[in-house]
């Protein structure tokens, strides 16, 4: 009697949530799963008009076999390499450029981090005319920068390129993430105790040496989180390719612009079937991360 | 790497080195490289502000970073008439759909870390889990479920699903603010004989303002970007204004860079203005919502 009070309202009150949670993302996940697993591919039988039978993984078979959906994979692999570096990269550096106190501090910051408030959709609208394959005469975008500013050997076609066109859109991912990664690794920076530095100056460390022995060193957390959540942001890279090459263009399509077109063409199974492999891919990355925290928080 | 990376990072009182009044190389060069990445973020900014004011005159590539020959409002025009009802909706979204995720956010937080029961622990990574599942792997059912539940397109579905899938991140940046509050303040309302709720609502509520504006921010800002539901609920008759700026930009008509580039001026002013106004909770919100768990 006595323990059931101190259990049950606590979890009456969570349990809204409890509730849709299991709904909306367990059960969901399951049926996806089940899904994945017919031969739903035409639209009477996505309505339900026509039964659809078990196949098991004949769906996954197929889409791995395919060179179309390899494709979607090698462009998931490019832009996320890019994305990383790239991020990583600037925002590593504009940290440590911004790690000692210093004057307008603030406003480079506040300009580093502000694309970060935008939508892909809306920042898509202008990468879009940035990155214009004309070239020459017609040239507009960044290749016609390019020539104003004598750098005309760098105009290229951009995204509009089927074997690596897809890392021109991680151009304006980088954009919008770096100075994300910026706050995190300042916060790594001034979350380092005073006393460190303090200790390595008494030590004579010049100013290069502190940060390559003593501060660097503890910024490894930091980067870990980083890699993690920019990697997870990669994996389902979508909106940016909507707005700027359009769904139907081969040469920049990723798996979660395959779930869309299938979708769009009543193909539930296999759109099914992408949407669990992204799901195997982010589980790939963020189960082994999550565990490491656990273990870290327990220490 | 929890509770304390709610707020901005703090800004580090040291008193300037020696060197500080001294001319150095070494300073003039990190302004120098910090200002040209300033100038490298800011291209795309000039590129939106000068197309938006161009008119049909300036459309030759060859003038194509020049500033307008004629400055005109037309597209601005334009683009509002289009996107003004999104925009409309995107607000009758983004208010409700982040005042109810941050309240039950809040309650599940304060259950979780303040009010435990035995399991809570277990219960808090199932609910953490779902912010990492790529919506992809639950939108071919999710779509169906929204039907079959009757809910309408448009706005009320979106409303819905944001509030959902904001849950985990919502009671994540509760849970790890409330874990801050000093265990004493609890325990003496508890033997002040107060119950569950009204501990909540008289002792934990009151403290959460700084932790219940960082989350609504937060709420605000993705669901006014998002996209993805957007695409897969509604239409552009009765969407948000992505998908209505998307149309816009890429739809039959002939591509417009003015008016697309207006249009996503007006789109992005709303979160814009929040990041400005309101920028150290803007990103006492990314932190948290980064460093998960």
């Amino acid at each position: 009697m006595r323990t059931y009070k101190r259990w049950l309202p606590p979890l009456l009150l969570i349990s809204p949530t409890l509730v849709l949670l299991s709904v909306f993302v367990y059960g969901l996940l399951a049926v996806n799963v089940q899904t994945s697993m017919t031969d739903n591919h035409t639209s009477a039988q996505a309505a339900g008009v026509e039964p659809s039978v078990f196949v098991g993984l004949q769906n996954y078979l197929d889409l791995l076999g395919s060179d179309s959906f390899q494709h979607s994979l090698k462009n998931l692999l490019l832009y996320t390499v890019v994305f990383l570096v790239g991020t990583m990269a600037f925002g590593f550096l504009w940290a440590w450029l911004l790690d000692r106190p210093m004057r307008f501090e603030g406003i480079f910051r506040s300009v580093y981090l502000f694309p970060m408030a935008v939508s892909f959709v809306a920042s898509g609208v202008v990468w879009r005319w940035l990155l214009n394959s004309n070239q020459g005469e017609q040239a507009s975008g960044l290749n016609r920068l390019f020539q104003i500013v004598g750098l005309d050997f760098l105009q290229n076609n951009w995204w509009n390129n089927n074997s690596v066109g897809i890392t021109a859109i991680a151009i304006p991912a980088i954009w919008q993430l770096s100075g994300y990664v910026m706050a995190l690794f300042l916060a790594g920076f001034r979350g380092i105790p005073e006393e460190l530095r303090e200790a390595a100056r008494v030590d004579g460390a010049t100013e290069w040496k502190l940060y390559r022995h003593v501060l660097f060193p503890q910024l490894g957390p930091v980067a870990l989180s980083a890699v993690v959540i920019i990697g997870h942001m990669s994996l389902k890279a979508f909106d940016l390719i909507m707005a700027i090459s359009k769904p139907a263009n081969y040469q920049t399509k990723v798996p979660a612009i395959d779930m869309y077109q299938l979708k769009a063409s009543f193909d539930y199974a296999s759109s099914a079937a992408v949407g669990s492999i992204l799901l195997v891919i982010v589980a790939v990355l963020i189960i082994p991360y999550l565990v490491h925290l656990a273990r870290e928080g327990r220490r | 790497m929890t509770a304390s990376t709610l707020t901005a990072p703090p800004e580090r009182q040291v008193p300037p080195t020696a060197t500080r009044s001294r001319f150095s190389v070494g300073r003039t060069a990190r302004y120098a490289l910090l200002l040209f990445f300033l100038v490298l973020v800011l291209i795309p900014v000039y590129v939106l502000l000068v197309t938006s004011f161009k008119g049909a005159g300036d459309a030759a590539p060859s003038r194509a970073w020049n500033l307008p020959q004629v400055w005109t409002l037309e597209n601005w025009q334009l683009a509002w008439e289009t996107l003004s009802p999104a925009i409309v909706r995107t607000l009758q979204m983004v208010v409700p759909a982040a005042l109810i995720s941050s309240f039950l956010g809040s309650i599940n937080g304060f259950v979780l870390s303040r009010w435990r029961f035995r399991g809570a622990d277990l219960v808090f990574t199932l609910i953490l889990f779902g912010m990492f599942i790529p919506y992809q792997a639950v939108m071919i059912p999710l779509s169906q479920l929204v039907i079959d539940l009757g809910i309408p397109s448009g706005i009320p579905s979106l409303i819905l699903l944001h509030v959902i899938y904001g849950l985990p991140i919502t009671t994540l940046i509760f849970r790890n603010y409330y874990e801050s509050v000093p265990n004493e303040l609890i325990e003496a309302a508890r033997i002040d004989g107060a119950g569950m709720l009204r501990t909540y609502g008289s002792v934990v509520l009151p403290l959460s303002i700084p932790s219940f504006v960082v989350v609504l921010i937060w709420q605000f800002t993705s669901a006014w970007n998002d996209f993805l539901f957007a695409v897969f609920f509604s239409s552009s008759q009765n969407g948000p204004v992505t998908l209505a700026l998307n149309n816009l930009a890429n739809g039959a008509l002939l591509q417009n860079y003015g008016v697309s580039m207006s249009g996503a001026l007006l789109a992005s002013l709303p979160t814009l203005l929040v990041y400005i106004l309101l920028g150290k909770y803007f990103i006492g919100g990314l932190m948290s919502g980064s460093v998960k768990g």
